[in-house]
């Protein structure tokens, strides 16, 4: 089985306070549907929680979803604690609440790409069947 | 049934609608027998006999961010421009029960709403308010043991008495479960939390409204208008279930519940829900419970926000939602208002927009009529076949509920969160193919410049005084006697005795949140949510 027809392995997770996780359940479904297995983290895990999930999962992605305005802090970390599990090269995508002016600021920071509330299911999909594998 | 070439049309929640109602309808769906007048059983038409007209509706919008001097100012201003109470918005560690300087707050200091760690922030925050005409209702559910003894320790030490103190604390944390996510402890632990709270008003504060059961949050996660009333009555009955399992008498604390429910959506479908939620309340406290005082049967509720409505697309035009919003409130018979603002998906209300909001709901009190007679739509045949539907619909999925275990068992278990995540996702899936059309989203689609979202700045110098103000706290209070009244938290909640007492007694002596919630955590445990 080559890398391209074995199914994308994508983390979808919610780091930080915020409670709010309606997009992130509903990419979870969406994905799915495209014939991705996701796992969703829950709320409230701390960056270094969701690096270790992407590297016990053996995630191609990992989905951060950010919707209280602290997501370039939080995505700082994250990309660092996977870096730290030498797992750097995972693609990182962030979603929710992203300001336009911050979308360049998460990529310099090494974020794929960005998807922010109002996104479409087709293009965060066609995406990672891009770019997923890493 | 539909016929001439009529296509079939089906509310969000699955009733389909005829292009005309008759009297033969209205006889189909069940009469109008059950109705009653307003102010008596089952209240299908209000819980007032003359409504607005007797007791016009309370405007209250959601506030608060920063430190508590900040959220005291915006609160000051509220009620210089006509507000009648006030929604106190807390920020995420708050909410979550940590302190300002615990390692996971970092960032989050007053981002959403005011940060609060002790009886300090709580007393500048409503410094010089006056409790007894201003109600004050707090956004809290997770650590609301604390917040709501810290208030209490407040009020009291203002003067006030609290058999007279009025006011509402949201400390529904079922529906945290399901939709919104400030949980602190395991399931049952959580609802054990909620029936001390209860039971405690019910003794010493028993004008206050300890819970406001909310429909409102699994509406705004995805639920449609049946799920949000059943989930939401479902959610209502478990907690009644609790208090009485430790033999306190229904009448004693049912009129303590209360109720916070959405208005977005199809305006007949939100009035035929609250008016069928509101019967089918009352059946159920007097039959189900045999609550003998009618004040136990009514479904007192905010009914407002509206916020998975609004759009960042044409945001004017969420002026106009808010307004139809409101009308549905008021059509509805609702004893509290608050609206989402028109710049709120994308920032926190401005005070321009928040003004906005409150001007809204005085125009239709003050001048288009909504308060000349108490439920206007009463008799439609339209309104009132329906709202027998509707009824019928809910029914129907709280039995599903307590046949399949009963909501605590769903939301432990996922279900309930499983099934309105489907439903939002089918929402979603629907404005996207346009199959349900949202103006300026999938019809009538402008080319705009793209609106950035604005978070409120977030000021760390803000954030840091909060936490030089926690380390004076801490500095100044008598430790030793923190750490005893702590104790006394701990033995209480592992003796599954009443913890308010002793955590009033905890916070009177300056206790923080998150010392109180550290030690619930220690005896509860933490929630782990399920795998969906």
């Amino acid at each position: 089985m080559t890398a391209a027809t074995k199914p994308l392995r994508i983390v979808i997770a919610k780091p930080g306070l915020d409670g709010h996780d309606v997009g992130a359940k509903v990419v979870c479904l969406a994905l799915r549907d495209a014939g991705m297995e996701v796992v969703y983290t829950g709320l409230r895990k701390s960056p270094a929680q969701i690096a270790h999930v992407a590297l016990e999962e053996g995630a191609d992605a990992v989905g951060l979803s950010v919707l209280s305005g602290s997501h370039v802090p939080l995505t700082r970390q994250v990309l660092a604690e996977l870096e730290r599990l030498g797992i750097a090269d995972t693609t990182v995508l962030v979603g929710g609440n992203i300001p336009e002016k911050d979308h360049a600021v998460l990529r310099e920071l090494g974020v794929a790409a960005v998807f922010p509330t109002g996104s479409d299911f087709a293009d965060i999909v066609s995406f990672l069947r891009e770019h997923g594998h890493g | 049934m539909a016929s001439g070439g009529i296509d079939p049309l089906f509310w969000e929640s699955g009733p389909e609608i005829k292009p005309v109602y008759t009297a033969e309808d209205l006889e189909a769906s069940g009469g109008v027998d059950g109705i009653g007048m307003p102010g008596e059983f089952p209240f299908t038409r209000g819980i007032h006999p003359y409504m607005y007209r007797q007791r016009p509706w309370t405007m209250r919008q959601y506030s608060g961010f920063g430190t508590a001097a900040q959220t005291h100012e915006r609160f000051l201003y509220l009620i210089a421009n006509g507000q009648t109470g006030l929604n106190v918005a807390f920020d995420l560690p708050t909410q979550c029960g940590l302190d300002s300087d615990d390692p996971m707050a970092q960032g989050e200091v007053g981002r959403v709403g005011m940060a609060v760690d002790s009886l300090a922030d709580m007393e500048e925050a409503f410094a010089d308010i006056p409790l007894n005409e201003i109600t004050v209702s707090l956004t809290i559910n997770g650590a609301a043991v604390p917040i709501m003894a810290m208030y209490f320790a407040m009020a009291r030490k203002r003067g006030f008495d609290l058999a007279t103190l009025k006011g509402t604390a949201q400390n529904d944390i079922l529906k945290e479960f399901v939709g919104r996510g400030t949980w602190i402890f395991p399931v049952e632990p959580s609802v054990k939390l909620v029936g001390d709270t209860v039971e405690f008003c019910a003794n010493h504060v028993p004008k206050y409204s300890p819970v406001s059961v909310c429909g409102y949050h699994i509406r705004e996660s995805g639920a449609n208008s049946v799920q949000e009333m059943a989930y939401g009555l479902a959610i209502a009955c478990a907690y009644v279930d609790h208090v009485l399992a430790r033999g306190v008498d229904i009448d004693h604390f049912a009129k303590g519940l209360s109720f916070n429910f959405d208005i977005f959506g199809n305006l007949w479908e939100q009035v035929c829900k609250f008016r069928a939620g509101r019967r089918l309340w009352a059946k159920l406290l007097r039959d189900k419970y045999g609550a003998k005082d009618p004040k136990s049967m009514q479904l007192r509720m905010i009914a407002g926000g509206g916020g998975a409505g609004l759009t960042i697309q044409q945001p004017e035009n969420n002026i106009v939602r808010g307004a139809y919003y409101a009308l549905v409130s008021a059509l509805s018979g609702t004893q509290t208002m608050a609206l989402c603002s028109f710049d709120e998906a994308y920032t926190i209300p401005s005070e321009h927009a928040a003004k906005l909001s409150l001007r809204t709901m005085q125009i239709l009190m003050d001048e288009i009529g909504l308060c000349d007679t108490a439920d206007p739509l009463g008799g439609s045949w339209f309104v009132e076949s329906m709202t027998n539907e509707m009824e019928a619909e809910i029914t129907r999925l709280m039995a599903e509920i307590d046949a399949s275990g009963g909501i605590i068992a769903g939301i432990a278990t996922g279900r309930v969160q499983d099934a309105v995540s489907r439903q939002a996702y089918e929402r979603e899936k629907d404005l996207r193919a346009g199959r349900r059309k949202k103006v300026g989203v999938n019809c009538y689609v402008e080319d705009e410049e793209k609106r950035e979202i604005e978070f409120h700045p977030y000021s760390e110098t803000a954030a840091e005084a909060q936490i030089e103000r926690l380390a004076r706290v801490r500095g100044e209070r008598d430790s030793d006697r923190v750490a005893t009244l702590l104790e006394a938290v701990r033995t209480a909640a592992v003796a599954g005795d009443n913890v308010v007492p002793s955590v009033i007694d905890a916070v009177e002596a300056y206790a923080t949140v998150g010392e109180v919630c550290r030690v619930l955590r220690e005896v509860y445990g933490s929630y782990e949510e399920p795998i969906l």
